[in-house]
């Protein structure tokens, strides 16, 4: 199968401090590919490239066989080249279903109408309500988000992610900070994602990277040091040697 | 804030929008009894609340900075004027001319303000202000300068009710202006455009991120309150016949800032409140002592900044919950 979504020796400095180096990577759809590395590997840097929150110093973004490097990131989500973030950004006064009926609009190029009531259209509050019943969320669907759990919180950003209707997903992190009691439900709806999406998933829980991956990608030092099967992965002397080298994350790995 | 919750079940929302602008009304009604010689500055305060209104919009409900909101306002009230000096003196027509020059100026402040974030935008607001204050001042052929512009003389209301002596018309055309002007903010507010805002106020990398763009959001947000503050200007000119420069002023545009603060940002009722409180007491004070009203100011800027960040309506809708909350 060609590729759906193809990274092309990005490059991108910070200062003297190179974050990225000549990243190549392709995903074709269905791929469950994990994306790992120890803090400062430049994990986030790179989804930040690729979706256009950065400008990268050299290489090439391809998504659905056109270079998208120079597209604005709001271009690139509207093609379905969508992210989650590593630390939650949500709107703490608006509700888990607000969020959701505002992304389902502008997915609707309805977004920024004046002259619309905004959630009264039935079938897109329907569509809200399923998109928040898969991810667990109907209970507090009309609580402002400032008054959920943050497990909760992690899941309103892939419910957000998911009606956008992505092509190619990209999670940074998605049980960062969730107490373990939660992670099933944030794995489960991982479990769940339709089989034509490719997904790229940053996690550092390596139990969920091998349930979860087909294939594991390493970053250390901005560079992809693997690339291989989860177990190849664990086995790896170069891995090993990347969380080595920050021990925060080498019994995690051991 | 209070405004945003109530959205989910918006089922609730028009009886209260019907309150509000009932309350509104009857507000209206209670000054023209209680003050019938007064009605000028009645009027006055209506169409500076349309101006605090048009600043809500941007500072409390896209979170812009912006010291220069009376550019906007002024460019309505100079284009009304300079129209009805030329001969359009249907005063519906004045206010809309009053709007579209609003606009217009709301447009091309949108443009330069959303250049830059935070303080430089801060700065380049003023400039901005202090550039139109300039304008008005030089082309003193067309504008008056700072003689200000006389000769504003607008025809019968629906071509029924004259301008009188009293300000009696002028009154009430403002109290209609302002309930429509209202009406339709109330609405607004709550459409995908003002949630969309609201979001773009907290977190604009987040708005991005589901797909929508900021900046074309932020310039319609600009066009629209530059409308409003423009029927505001309009208004004025209408009101008192005449258009100074202090109608373009950088005084102006942070006194709108004040009254905005002392109400409550993010909330069309604050900007009423605010208007109505911070001109009614200069009103009273200022009349005694102008160094007493001053201090004043001062005394419940501070009061509210460190005390009620929320506003005057921020306190009562606290204590209308509380006292609702009670067994
Ligand atoms: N905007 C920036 N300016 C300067 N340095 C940055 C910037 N963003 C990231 N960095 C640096 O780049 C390096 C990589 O950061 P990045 O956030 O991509 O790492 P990561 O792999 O996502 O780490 P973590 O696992 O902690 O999330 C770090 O050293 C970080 O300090
Ligand atoms: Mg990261």
């Amino acid at each position: 199968m060609s590729a759906l979504f193809r990274i092309e020796h990005l490059s991108k400095q910070f200062g003297g401090l190179k974050v990225t180096r000549d990243v190549s990577l392709d995903l074709v759809p269905g791929d469950r590919v994990a994306l790992i590395g120890p803090n400062g590997a430049g994990k986030t840097t790179l989804v930040n490239l690729v979706t256009g929150q950065l400008r990268p110093d050299s290489g090439q973004v391809f998504f659905g066989g056109e270079d998208v490097t120079r597209l604005s990131d709001v271009a690139r989500v509207r093609k379905g080249l969508v992210r989650t973030f590593q630390v939650t950004r949500l709107f703490s006064e608006m509700t888990p279903d607000e969020h959701v009926t505002l992304t389902i609009l502008q997915r609707k190029g309805r977004a920024t109408r004046i002259l619309e009531r905004f959630g009264h259209d039935p079938a897109i509050e329907f569509e809200a309500a399923d998109i928040l019943s898969t991810l667990g969320l109907t209970e507090v669907a009309h609580r402002p988000v400032a008054e959920i759990a943050y497990g909760q919180q992690r899941l309103l950003e892939i419910a957000i992610a998911l009606a956008l209707r992505p092509r190619v997903l990209l999670l940074d992190e998605p049980a960062a900070g969730v107490p373990s009691s939660e992670t099933p439900r944030i794995e489960a709806a991982l479990a769940r994602l339709s089989s034509d999406l490719a997904v790229l998933l940053i996690e550092h829980d390596m139990d969920l990277v091998f349930r979860f991956a087909r294939k594991v990608v390493v970053l250390n030092g901005g560079e992809i040091v693997f690339t291989g099967a989860p177990d190849a992965a664990a086995a790896d002397p170069r891995v090993r040697e990347a969380y080595l080298g920050s021990y925060a994350h080498a019994s995690r790995v051991a | 804030m209070s405004e945003t919750r109530p959205l989910a079940a918006s089922g609730r929302r028009w009886p209260r929008d019907v309150i509000g602008l009932a309350a509104i009304a009857l507000a209206g009604g209670a000054g023209y009894v209680l003050f019938p010689d007064s009605l000028a500055f009645l009027t006055r305060i209506i169409s500076i609340a349309l101006l605090v209104l048009s600043l809500d919009l941007l500072i409390g409900y896209c979170g812009i900075a912006t010291l220069g909101q009376s550019a906007l306002y002024g460019a309505g009230a100079y284009a009304a004027g300079i129209a009805a000096v030329n001969g359009l003196t249907d005063p519906v027509a004045l206010i809309a001319v009053g709007a579209l020059a609003g606009g217009v100026a709301g447009l091309l402040m949108g443009a330069v303000l959303l250049r830059a974030h935070g303080l430089p935008q801060l700065v380049l607001s003023i400039a901005f202000v202090q550039l139109f204050h300039e304008m008005a001042n030089k082309a003193a052929s067309i504008t008056g300068g700072s003689d200000g512009l006389y000769g504003i003389a607008p025809g019968p209301l629906f071509g029924l009710f004259a301008f009188d002596l009293y300000g009696k018309t002028a009154f009430f055309a403002g109290l209609g202006l302002l309930l429509l002007v209202f009406a339709a903010l109330s609405f607004v507010v709550r459409s995908p455009f003002g949630m969309t805002c609201r979001g773009i106020k907290e977190d604009p990398l987040r708005i991005r991120a589901m797909g929508i763009g900021v900046r074309p959001t932020l310039i319609k947000m600009f066009a629209l309150s530059g409308a409003v503050a423009g029927m505001g200007g309009a208004l004025g000119a209408i009101a008192t016949q005449v258009v100074g420069l202090d109608s373009v002023s950088f005084e102006l545009s942070a006194n709108a800032l004040v009254m905005l603060v002392l109400g409550g940002f993010g909330s069309l009722y604050g900007a009423l409140i605010g208007t109505v409180i911070f001109l009614g007491v200069e009103h009273e004070v200022s009349a005694i002592n102008p160094f007493h009203w001053m201090t004043l100011v001062g005394v419940m800027l501070i009061a509210v900044v460190l005390f009620a960040p929320r506003g005057l309506y921020g306190v009562m809708t606290d204590a209308v919950a509380r006292w609702r909350g009670r067994p």
